[in-house]
């Protein structure tokens, strides 16, 4: 792999509530390398998604903050760049693919006139090279008769369609590191999969570093060269996708891996992962997940494991693995 | 644009959503002629007025309209306590009324529109400082306004846009506040700030024409309001100011001879309710066909 694009150290967002203090992420550390994609799973608040919107700075108003970390983007620290600053970094360095293909278009302007504003944004073309361009990058995402598909309304288009006009936009720059959130969620499986192809592709061609949020593991062992886990705004457990799926070390893992239901498998039930999700206002002072850990000891529920290299380019924060 | 094979995500022309908005009710021609009718009566009044509104004749006081027994072709709708044309008067009287109602409209839904689309965008502080604003100026009477500026500065048509319109404006901020609000949730603002888009790019670009259904419709709805506002004014002395025919003021010259002439008084108050009944029927219709949500306006 090249070096890396993105290089995330320590980073801490926190969201402020009528019920505390929220450690949304918590020190999370992590990098991706050009042309590299790193997936990051979890379940719904684990923090993946507030660990993107922190990359681009763009947490909720007024509730969320980052408070700590360093987010380096090509060895410069996003988190010191003034707001202007961060509004010439979004799109021509740092691109995102949002999860709701049916809202991420604006309703009353044609395709055309929503994928040339990026395009004039960034690289100042106007008339016949905007339009050209604009087509340019319709056909670079697979859409059938792009020219024609200048004039249609989103509502006009199909959710895969609306999606891959989104994914044009965001390379329109074509920027440094794509941040993919659940993009394919909604979109039907054989759609989902051509969408997967394509993002690989764009990938490939622009060697855009990647980062791909998602719950489903399956798309991580398609897409992903390495892949971390979240829990409790943690990172338990990162590495390369295949070391993972292979010997994964720590139990929350296991357990994820263990819930993907297997044809031929006789089983009355689907294989679930007892317990609730952690509540992240009042976090235990030790592993977030104890609870629900089948291996827990009582140092999990006094102390947070630190991180342990368990292999290759393979980490985890379980005292399971660590050094006593 | 040439259907091409492989071109299947695009839905056929025609099948969008267009059938299923506004179903069962049609274009309101009858609002729309009636409304028609008066704009064109009122730019063109000089020309098709019978005569001089302001032209007094003692001698052909209280002329009835040319149905009743004692009118004339020459006062089609009767003359007043001073012998003024009626037709006339009411003629002109349009301009007024439909000036009013368009610039305190134009100027309220302007400022209103800005004010919410900048409360919604920014919300926290912002948003409730404006809302408190709009909160307070809404609870403001118009009336009151319009006649402590009657009494210090004098009435005039200025003072009366401007009084409507300092209140007016209050309405559109809420209702396009709270439609911004829903907005911000959307995917596309997200993904425009995403892109690098700034706050007055999204506002403009992103926000407003979003909203623009919504405007038009309480534009519509509340020109029929102003008109009626202008005329209450104009009834009480503190709107337009006499000689100008204004319909206000004309039911006002004639509520002392309703029993004896009753033309006089009910002639513009016909006027008034035609022009608003118009406005507000197109209005619903612009609701209904544009933005059905908009149930409770």
């Amino acid at each position: 792999m090249g070096p890396a694009v993105v290089d995330v150290r320590d980073l801490q967002t926190h969201i402020v509530t009528r019920w505390g203090t929220l450690k949304a992420v918590d020190g999370v550390s992590f990098t991706v390398a050009e042309g590299e994609t790193l997936g990051i799973v979890g379940e719904s608040g684990s923090g993946k998604s507030m660990t993107c919107l922190s990359i681009v700075r763009l947490v909720p108003r007024g509730a969320a903050r980052i408070v700590g970390g360093q987010i380096l983007l090509d060895g410069e620290d996003l988190l010191t760049k003034s707001d202007t600053e961060m509004q010439q970094i979004r799109g021509r360095k740092v691109a995102m693919i949002l999860q709701d293909p049916m809202s991420s278009l604006n309703p009353v302007f044609s395709v055309g006139m929503q994928v040339r504003e990026p395009v004039a944004m960034y690289h100042r073309l106007r008339g016949r090279a905007l339009t050209e361009r604009a087509v340019e990058l319709l056909a670079s995402v697979r859409i059938p008769s792009p020219g024609a598909r200048l004039r249609a309304f989103p509502h006009q288009l199909s959710g895969g369609m609306r999606q891959r006009v989104v994914g044009a936009m965001a390379i329109a720059a074509p920027p440094r590191l794509l941040i993919a959130d659940e993009p394919t969620t909604s979109l039907d499986l054989t759609i989902q999969m051509q969408y997967l192809g394509l993002l690989k592709e764009l990938q490939e061609r622009h060697r855009l570093a990647m980062i791909f949020v998602t719950h489903d593991l399956g798309i991580v062992a398609r897409i992903c060269d390495r892949v971390a886990v979240m829990y409790g705004g943690r990172i338990v457990e990162i590495g390369p996708v295949r070391r993972i799926f292979k010997s994964p070390a720590h139990p929350y893992t296991r357990a994820l891996l263990d819930a993907i239901p297997r044809l031929g498998a006789r089983r009355d039930r689907l294989t679930t992962i007892e317990g609730q999700p952690p509540d992240l206002v009042a976090l235990p002072p030790g592993c977030a997940f104890t609870p629900r850990c089948p291996h827990a000891v009582e140092r999990c529920r006094r102390e947070a494991p630190a991180e342990s290299v368990v292999g290759p380019e393979h980490a985890t924060r379980c005292w399971l693995n660590g050094p006593a | 644009m040439a259907a091409e094979p492989g071109g299947g995500t695009l839905a056929p022309p025609g099948a969008v959503a267009a059938p299923a908005r506004g179903r069962g009710r049609h274009v309101p021609w009858i609002p729309i002629g009636i409304i028609a009718l008066f704009v064109t009566a009122a730019a063109l009044a000089p020309l098709v007025s019978p005569g001089d509104p302001y032209a007094q004749s003692l001698r052909n006081r209280f002329k009835p309209p040319v149905w009743d027994q004692r009118g004339t072709w020459a006062h089609p709708l009767g003359t007043d306590r001073l012998g003024r044309d009626m037709l006339a008067r009411i003629l002109y009287g349009a301009r007024v009324s439909l000036a009013v109602g368009a610039l305190a409209v134009l100027l309220a839904s302007s400022v209103g529109a800005a004010v919410g689309l900048v409360a919604g965008y920014y919300g926290g502080r912002v948003d409730a400082a404006l809302m408190r604003i709009t909160d307070a100026t809404l609870s403001f009477p118009v009336i009151l306004l319009a006649l402590i500026l009657a009494v210090t500065v004098g009435p005039s048509f200025l003072n009366v846009v401007i009084a409507i319109s300092v209140i007016l404006w209050a309405r559109y901020a809420r209702v396009i506040r709270g439609e911004v609000l829903t907005l911000m949730q959307l995917d596309f603002i997200a993904q425009a700030r995403i892109a690098g888009a700034g706050a007055w790019r999204i506002i403009t670009r992103h926000l407003a024409p979003n909203t623009l259904n919504t405007l038009v419709v309480l534009i519509t709805l509340q020109v029929g309001y102003v008109i009626i506002v202008e005329a209450a004014l104009s009834f009480l002395g503190a709107g337009i100011p006499p000689p100008t025919p204004a319909w206000g003021s004309m039911i006002a010259e004639g509520r002392d001879f309703v029993t004896s002439a009753w033309w006089v008084s009910f002639l513009p108050g016909l006027a008034i309710m035609l022009v608003v009944l118009a406005f507000n029927l197109l209005g619903d219709w612009l609701r209904d066909t544009l933005d059905p949500k908009l149930r409770q306006l």
